[in-house]
């Protein structure tokens, strides 16, 4: 009995610590190299990044099937591979990704752009290559608008339901993520059962809306060279 | 007249012309929820329904019979309610839902198995689907779809449930069931033959037990909504008759004959 409520649980914190490290790193890179790409195609790219936060989950979804489909370039390519990523696991952590991107690269980028230039320059006068000015002056003077993207790219993650309905599907023990098991649950009638998983997202969430709080009241020193 | 506001006031009046139009029209309206297997062939009946009563309005919406269930239960303004399985129409009859003695066995229907048409994993039984090639099987979600519970009582009757335990992909209809099979995201799937049969995407490899295929009644109620029901009850006897019994068997359903 406890299997029903610990299976979601598990599946989901999986599928969003998985995710939100991907997102981290990959929002973290895009935002950087868009915060200082001045190039004409500037507005286009900062759209498709952002495309997922606008349109409905069920077209992010769909969208997701279409390229991981049987017919789809990349599901294509994996069948070589003799695998596939539909109503698998990997899924969930793909979706999960996918819609939580934008929220970590918006954060980000905000922040790297109100770092102010002439420390990092002065980083770089005094010989710090780019990769020291980074970690070493941007990161940490960017931190809490970092952090706070990585919160909110978890807390969106953790909610995703359409896009990974229709991607991972429905398969207990497998990819019954906490908002498509309190769906079904739902569906079946089993009230109770619905309740219980969606008091564990609230515990959840304001697990993360504290740490947000604190990352955001954070403040980190320049680490001195 | 040549007034400025001439035109205003004609637009107005014909604007509520048209609104009060609909008032002296003496339309009745048939809310209908049936199971989503019947999609096609309750879309055909209610055209021949228009053209015998053209002053009622019928408005559909399918779905997984346990979904329809708890919209019903919740209050929603449902008049007919025709269900994949007794067990529905039971749950409702218990929280009297149901208007006494309208409730009715319409359809009989067969569960089978079916694939992807271009598969090539050479499934031909029930029994295949334990074995290690098959990795994803769709079916209703036996909680509250009844062509999952059926499928949930086949793996029981062959003894395959534990061996399929994690290779179920649930989905929250039949039609959904059959879609998933004709995209070919799963190996095979359990749908109706009612459903196989509008596909052109899926083969049918098996039948269900006779044990389980005998059981699959579709039942049809008028729902206790407290509004007039003389509408509803001779959409429900409109169901039993001749035209709609020729195009229930043309779609591969059974009929309950009493």
């Amino acid at each position: 009995m406890i299997d029903t409520y610990l299976s979601p649980l598990w599946i989901s914190l999986a599928t969003v610590f998985t995710a939100t490290v991907i997102t981290f790193f990959t929002g973290i890179a895009a935002a950087r190299w868009m915060a200082r790409y001045e190039g004409r195609m500037r507005g286009l790219v900062d759209g498709i990044l952002i495309l997922p936060l606008v349109l409905p989950p069920t077209v992010v979804g769909l969208g997701l099937l279409m390229l991981f489909g049987k017919n789809g370039p990349i599901g294509q390519a994996l069948l070589l591979f003799g695998t596939t990523v539909v109503f698998s696991w990997p899924a969930t952590v793909i979706t999960a990704t996918v819609v939580s991107f934008p929220l970590m690269y918006m954060n980000a980028r905000g922040a790297f752009e109100q770092v102010d230039a002439s420390i990092e320059n002065a980083a770089r006068t005094l010989g710090a290559g780019e990769w020291r000015t980074f970690w070493s002056v941007t990161l940490p003077l960017a931190w809490p608008g970092v952090a706070a993207g990585a919160v909110m790219a978890f807390a969106r993650a953790l909610g995703e339901f359409g896009a990974t309905l229709m991607l991972a599907g429905y398969i207990p023990g497998k990819t019954a993520t906490i908002p498509l098991a309190i769906y079904f649950a739902v569906q079946d009638g089993d009230m109770n059962q619905a309740l219980v998983l969606v008091l564990i997202v609230l515990v959840i969430v304001f697990a993360s809306l504290a740490a947000l709080a604190y990352f955001k009241g954070k403040n980190f020193r320049v680490i001195s060279i | 007249m040549a007034s400025k506001h001439g035109t205003g006031i004609a637009i107005t009046l014909l604007v509520t012309a048209f609104s009060l139009a609909g008032c002296f029209k003496p339309g009745e309206a048939v809310n209908v929820s049936a199971a989503s297997s019947l999609t096609d062939a309750i879309g055909e009946i209610n055209v021949l329904y228009k053209l015998e009563r053209p002053d009622v309005t019928v408005t559909a919406s399918f779905g997984g019979s346990g979904t329809l269930q708890q919209q019903i239960e919740n209050g929603a303004p449902v008049d007919v309610f025709i269900s994949a399985s007794p067990a529905q129409v039971d749950a409702l009859q218990k929280k009297n839902l149901i208007v006494d003695n309208t409730r009715r066995d319409l359809l009989s229907n067969r569960v089978v198995l079916v694939v992807p048409a271009d598969s090539t994993l050479g499934i031909t039984s029930f029994n295949d689907l334990a074995g290690d090639k098959i990795k994803k099987v769709a079916i209703g979600d036996p909680g509250s779809v009844p062509a999952g519970m059926y499928a949930r009582d086949i793996f029981s009757e062959l003894g395959i449930t534990d061996a399929l335990k994690s290779r179920l992909v649930l989905a929250a209809n039949v039609r959904q069931v059959l879609q998933y099979v004709e995209s070919s995201n799963v190996d095979a799937g359990v749908v109706f033959l009612t459903d196989a049969k509008v596909s052109r995407a899926v083969n049918v490899v098996a039948n269900a037990p006779d044990g389980i295929n005998g059981k699959v009644i579709y039942p049809v109620a008028v729902i206790n909504t407290g509004n007039d029901r003389t509408a509803a009850m001779d959409y429900e006897e409109f169901l039993f008759g001749n035209q709609a019994g020729a195009v229930f068997e043309k779609y591969g359903f059974g009929l309950v004959r009493h």
